[in-house]
């Protein structure tokens, strides 16, 4: 797929030519290549294993905003069994920025929350590129309103670039909705966990993301602003982006170490849109866990220990 | 040709100059007016003649809000480590307490208002375009939890452009912790007036300043989640007249009033004795 290649992935195109050549000519002349195969076919997965295990963190940024890394939706039907997506905010208007409803995780109902980016031009401008506006963060509380209604378990899933900056979602109240998510999150009666899967674009991110556990995949990435509107604020130059996503510390690594994750989830060699089977596994597996030990958490010592974690986050001496 | 010839008289004037101070005169920025400097100040630097308000201190929201000599000052020994390194950040911290003192972009206390025990937190914008990192949210953080504690009322008075991208995420969870916060003072039932003024947008607006059980705005304050340059950006074309400001945001339901500078005090202690159960002011005289 040459036209989703990263550059960084370039040196993998030459390798890959090889064995779809090789694999054209056996098809053609049924002469056995099996042998002349294995080595490339193993030297591929060992190049593409070194590149992935030092990407720098705007190559991470890049992964995570590959337009063939599994969204929401994917999940919901390799992750998730039984979804029935639920529509609106009983305000204004359904948000197809985020999409919501009952699923099942391992056979146990849960609401499962998301940013939903779109493929092509035509998705995008349904999912207006995963950017939601009020309403879209209006319904994700509407609906963990109803799972805390029935005590089932909230999972969000955040890939976002952002909430929408635009002239309805100001009208609307953006930084309304993105408030009050907050403070209700903060004491909702029912088990939350977040996984970022892709971008975490800040306050777009954090208004579904105030969880007991906030968990990432591997090449997610996770800001309070984009690394090419800090390069533009601080150095008046977008192209700076690669020094800016160095400076904000953005990597799922960056995050635990400051303490704002619990838990990194291993992508497969190539990230997760190389493989997408394996990465539904992984995320799968992690998410039934921590729905396992969050259920078994007394619901005031749930909250006590919600409230906890967001107050000990950040970063400061007192002399 | 004497007749043409006129005595010039020597061109040294008498007259005495008056000793005006070259301060002594303040033009308005948004209407150009320009009035003695006196009268800018007993207005509260609002315009006498076209109502604009201008940025004040944090010291003098203070001023307007507490009651005289009842100032407690908090938490002032916090202040910012630079937990991400951050190129420059260090030397824009020593500029912003150059420029604004050490108390970071959030000053919190307690006093009283009318007689009123209450929590103050005032953003100074002057600091680092007040912008929120992990000092101003665990000062607010404290401050709200011991509003809470006790059941003083909370008042804040928002100035910010928004999260502070020197702290990178840490900053983002600064919305989440003044959340918390502002949570357990709503399970309490501990009064919380949000004050809005220009401008208050991005991670602030997103937490707490919208968080008010009633909000207020200052006349044309800018006020909204992303910044108006990112607006126009992201749609290509000019924003409409007016948009963001308070009187905005009045008119798409987003905020309880606007209210000018003049009248915050009174307003602020009126809906404080409403929430509060107190009796209203007259029968207190």
């Amino acid at each position: 797929m040459a036209t989703h290649t990263l550059d960084f992935e370039r040196p993998l195109l030459e390798l890959e030519r090889q064995i779809e050549e090789m694999k054209r000519v056996a098809g053609e002349t049924a002469v056995d290549v099996a042998k002349e195969l294995a080595p490339l076919e193993k030297k591929l997965a060992e190049l593409r294993a070194e590149i992935y295990k030092n990407l720098t963190p705007m190559q991470r940024v890049q992964v995570a905003r590959h337009p063939k890394r599994p969204y929401t939706l994917d999940y919901l039907s390799t992750v998730f069994t039984d979804f029935v997506e639920l529509h609106g905010d009983r305000l204004f208007r359904d948000d197809p920025a985020i999409v919501a409803g009952w699923a099942r995780l391992d056979g146990t109902s849960v609401m499962v929350i998301g940013h939903q980016k779109g493929r092509d031009t035509k998705e995008n401008l349904l999912r207006n590129f995963g950017m939601a506006h009020p309403e879209g963060y209006r319904k994700a509380l509407r609906l963990m309103h109803l799972a805390e209604q029935f005590r089932a378990p909230v999972i969000t899933l955040v890939d976002t670039p952002g909430a929408y900056p635009g002239l309805g979602a100001e009208e609307r109240g953006q930084a309304e909705a993105i408030a009050r998510n907050l403070v209700e999150m903060a004491t909702l009666r029912t088990p939350i966990l977040t996984a970022v899967i892709g971008e975490g674009g800040s306050g777009g991110a954090l208004a579904v993301g105030l969880a007991d556990r906030v968990l990432m995949l591997e090449n997610s990435v996770y800001s309070v602003i984009s690394p090419e509107g800090c390069a533009a604020i601080l150095w008046k130059d977008a192209s700076q982006r690669e020094r800016a996503a160095e400076a904000l510390k953005i990597t799922a690594e960056d995050l635990q170490e400051l303490g704002v994750i619990d838990e990194i989830i291993p992508e497969p060699p190539g990230g997760a849109h190389a493989d997408p089977e394996a990465a539904a596994e992984a995320l799968g597996e992690t998410l039934q866990r921590h729905v396992r030990q969050l259920r078994k958490i007394k619901l005031d010592k749930l909250l006590k220990r919600r409230e906890e974690k967001y107050l000990s986050m950040g970063a400061l001496t007192e002399k | 040709m004497a007749w043409f010839k006129k005595e010039r008289k020597p061109r040294t004037s008498e007259r005495v100059k008056l000793e005006i101070p070259a301060d002594a005169w303040e033009k308005c920025d948004e209407c150009g007016h320009i009035d003695i400097k006196d009268r800018f100040v007993r207005a509260l630097n609002v315009c006498p003649n076209c109502g604009h308000h201008r940025r004040i201190s944090a010291q003098e929201y203070i001023d307007l809000l507490v009651d005289e000599g009842s100032w407690h000052e908090l938490d002032t020994r916090l202040r910012s480590t630079d937990p991400l390194r951050f190129e420059n950040y260090k030397q824009r911290l020593e500029t912003a307490v150059h420029k604004a003192g050490p108390l970071e972009a959030v000053r919190t206390g307690y006093g009283r208002l009318d007689g009123m025990p209450v929590g103050v937190g005032v953003m100074d914008f002057n600091f680092m375009g007040g912008s929120m990192g992990s000092v101003v949210g665990e000062k607010l953080a404290r401050l709200t939890r011991r509003s809470a504690e006790r059941r003083t009322p909370l008042i804040v008075v928002s100035a910010s452009g928004g999260a502070r991208m020197q702290e990178g995420v840490l900053s983002l969870m600064q919305m989440a912790k003044t959340s918390v916060e502002i949570a357990r003072l709503r399970t309490a039932r501990v009064p919380f007036i949000s004050i809005l003024t220009n401008p208050t947008t991005g991670g602030v607006s997103a937490s707490y300043a919208m968080q008010g059980d009633v909000i207020v705005a200052e006349p044309g304050a800018v006020v909204g989640f992303a910044g108006p340059r990112v607006i126009k950006q992201t749609i290509g074309q000019d924003l409409p007249e007016g948009f963001q400001t308070a009187e905005f945001l009045l008119e798409h339901g987003m905020v309880d009033a606007v209210v000018p500078r003049s009248e915050l005090r009174d307003t602020t202690g009126q809906l404080l004795r409403h929430m509060a159960g107190r009796a209203p002011a007259e029968a207190a005289d």
